[in-house]
């Protein structure tokens, strides 16, 4: 699974997007988007995912069930 | 736009070195450079320090003098007459903060943390040269946000060069929580940043973990008592870094009545010790529409007395400033003004803006000798307040700037309070009434607002003021006075006094004490047209 951004709660602070390990993230029509071909969970890189550790509004960065479990 | 957000190497012994087992610098040693350097005694460190907000040139060495001579934030006498500007080139954060909710952005608003557009640092210098040209007092340049500019460094380093290249003469500034500052300090002083502001709310993590959630550190998210640890640790190392290199360190305290408000006399004493130029205790704003967790758990804010009170206080230490406004992110024109809605990004990139550096160096000339003028006025009414004996009041005044009286009564935004007592006249803050967005005093009338915000005072002088409200008022306790219009402050606020203690002496009023004041949680909003 990758995580992803809900549009409505995101505050386009950009804290997430310099911090993804691998610049999956972008802005998109006035608000953060993450690409989920690129996100990898932090997994190999981070002990927790960098997008929802620095986001400043709770449940924002939260995983996209519409795809599978990222394996490293 | 991706950039190096967070220095990669937090591991390098940054956490432990800051560490009080470790201190990077000798604490004595600092405070002794730094009382030399700014020529104030510090007497064993139970002295006060005899520089600061409210002094003048006579009260400190010429190149501290220099530095804030023109800086609305750090001299009390520079905010009548100089603007400042904010950029907001930062909007990422690296803390989270029980008084801050940045998904609430209302261009109604004026606190911290809210903006209504952010800047790229092109579009920041480009938006510096429109205001410089516009309002020729601009002389300050700060970034303070809405996040925190060392959580942005590629981004606020970026913007100071690019002003530093066509508008040199403009000084630069930046606030920052201080979690990263220790890793900054060298780039700071590269740029030559010399006033650095640092919100400080608490120097002991029992009581840190009650105002910060979260920060974020070596890749991590970490709570409770063990993220204010290292938040201290690290703003009090940044405050010692400050020091060492010179430049001036300014704290800012948001005073949480329960949480903070007696502890951060113990605050004042920390950062006093590490050099620190001005203290800057502010009222929490706090209101449930702001959506933050001290605004929806119904934290409250202090009153006028209470935060009066605790500024006296640690003004026994260290000077202190009171004419904060707490002003937005992207704040424009003399403090407790805003005038950003004339700079949005379309309006200044339509402007065709050229740099007049001689024009504003006369227009500064001038505004210095209109001080001057001010200082010699009010030195001599100084003579004869003996009869005040230990009594002091507040007077509340209605100025648009200048330190002049020149605004009548019903268009004041805020009035400004001075302390007569018979040392003289003394700025110890300002009130807002300038109506609101939301919530705030609800359906009340204006004049009510306005009589509960300097209900302390004694008087309330104003350039004119019509027929109801002065009856009001008088009725209220409060008399208007308006025989001073487009008269100095302090001179007309001292003859005043004199004349108030002649009556009380002759038995013709009876002077009793004031009341408490509100201090209003709602917004600065622009004044219609």
């Amino acid at each position: 699974m990758a995580y992803k951004i809900v549009g409505s709660q995101c505050t386009n602070c950009t804290a997430c997007e310099a911090l993804c390990p691998n610049e999956a993230i972008s802005e998109a029509k006035g608000t953060f988007v993450i690409d989920p071909a690129k996100c990898t969970e932090c997994i190999g890189h981070f002990d927790t995912p960098q997008c929802v550790a620095i986001c400043p509004v709770d449940e924002t960065c939260v995983i996209d069930s519409a795809y599978p479990r990222y394996e490293a | 736009m991706t950039e190096a957000f967070f220095p990669e190497d937090h591991s390098n012994g940054s956490v432990d070195s800051a560490s009080s087992a470790d201190p990077a610098v000798d604490i004595s040693d600092v405070m002794q450079k730094m009382a030399e350097h700014k020529g104030c005694g510090t007497e064993g460190g139970s002295g006060k320090a005899s520089c600061g907000s409210s002094g003048g040139p006579e009260d400190m060495p010429a190149e501290i003098w220099e530095k804030v001579k023109n800086h609305p934030c750090y001299s009390e006498e520079a905010h009548h007459h100089y603007a400042r500007m904010h950029v907001a080139v930062a909007p990422a954060c690296n803390i989270q903060c029980n008084y801050c909710n940045r998904k609430y952005d209302c261009a109604n608003e004026s606190r911290p943390g809210v903006v209504s557009e952010r800047l790229t640092p092109e579009q920041a210098s480009k938006k510096v040269l429109a205001v410089a040209s516009t309002i020729p007092q601009m002389t300050v340049l700060g970034i303070a946000g809405p996040g925190d500019p060392l959580a942005n460094p590629g981004k606020t380093f970026e913007t100071f060069r690019l002003i530093s290249e066509v508008a040199p003469d403009i000084k630069l500034c930046l606030s920052t929580n201080g979690l990263a500052l220790p890793d900054w300090v060298d780039e700071i002083a590269k740029y030559k940043v010399d006033h650095v502001t640092i919100t400080i709310n608490m120097i002991d993590p029992e009581v840190g973990q009650h105002i910060y959630p979260w920060i974020f550190w070596e890749n991590k998210r970490l709570q409770g008592y063990e993220a204010a640890k290292i938040l201290t640790e690290r703003q009090l190392l940044g405050l010692e870094m400050l020091t060492e290199r010179g430049i001036l360190a300014k704290i800012n305290s948001v005073m949480i009545p329960g949480i903070n408000d007696k502890h951060l006399v113990e605050v004042n004493k920390a950062v006093k010790s590490r050099g620190a130029f001005l203290h800057n205790i502010m009222p929490l704003i706090s209101a449930p529409e702001h959506g933050t967790v001290f605004g929806l758990n119904g934290q409250r804010g202090p009153t006028a007395q209470e935060l009066k009170a605790l500024q006296d206080e640690c003004e026994g230490d260290m000077n202190m400033m009171r004419h904060c406004r707490q002003c937005r992110a992207d704040a424009v024109g003399l403090l407790g003004e805003d005038r950003s809605a004339e700079f949005t990004t379309d309006k200044i990139m339509a402007m065709e803006v050229e740099y007049d550096a001689e024009g504003r160096k006369a227009y500064q000339q001038a505004v210095e000798s209109e001080r001057q003028a001010k200082v010699e006025a009010k030195k001599g009414q100084l003579d004869g307040l003996e009869a005040a004996g230990d009594m002091k009041l507040l007077v509340a005044v209605a100025t648009k700037g200048h330190g002049v009286i020149n605004e009548h009564f019903g268009h004041a935004k805020e009035f400004q309070i001075y302390e007569l007592s018979q040392t003289g006249a003394k700025f110890v803050g300002h009130r807002r009434v300038d109506l609101y967005c939301q919530g705030g005093y609800g359906e009340e009338d204006a004049l009510e607002t306005v009589i509960k915000a300097i209900n302390d005072c004694h008087a309330v002088f104003v350039a004119k003021i019509g027929g109801c409200p002065k009856a009001d008022l008088t009725e209220a306790g409060i008399e208007p006075v308006d025989q001073y219009a487009h008269e100095f402050i302090e001179q007309s606020a001292l003859v005043w006094f004199k004349d108030y203690l002649v009556k009380v002496a002759a038995g013709e009023i009876v002077h009793t004490d004031r009341g408490d004041a509100a201090i209003r949680q709602g917004a600065l909003i622009q004044q219609a047209g």
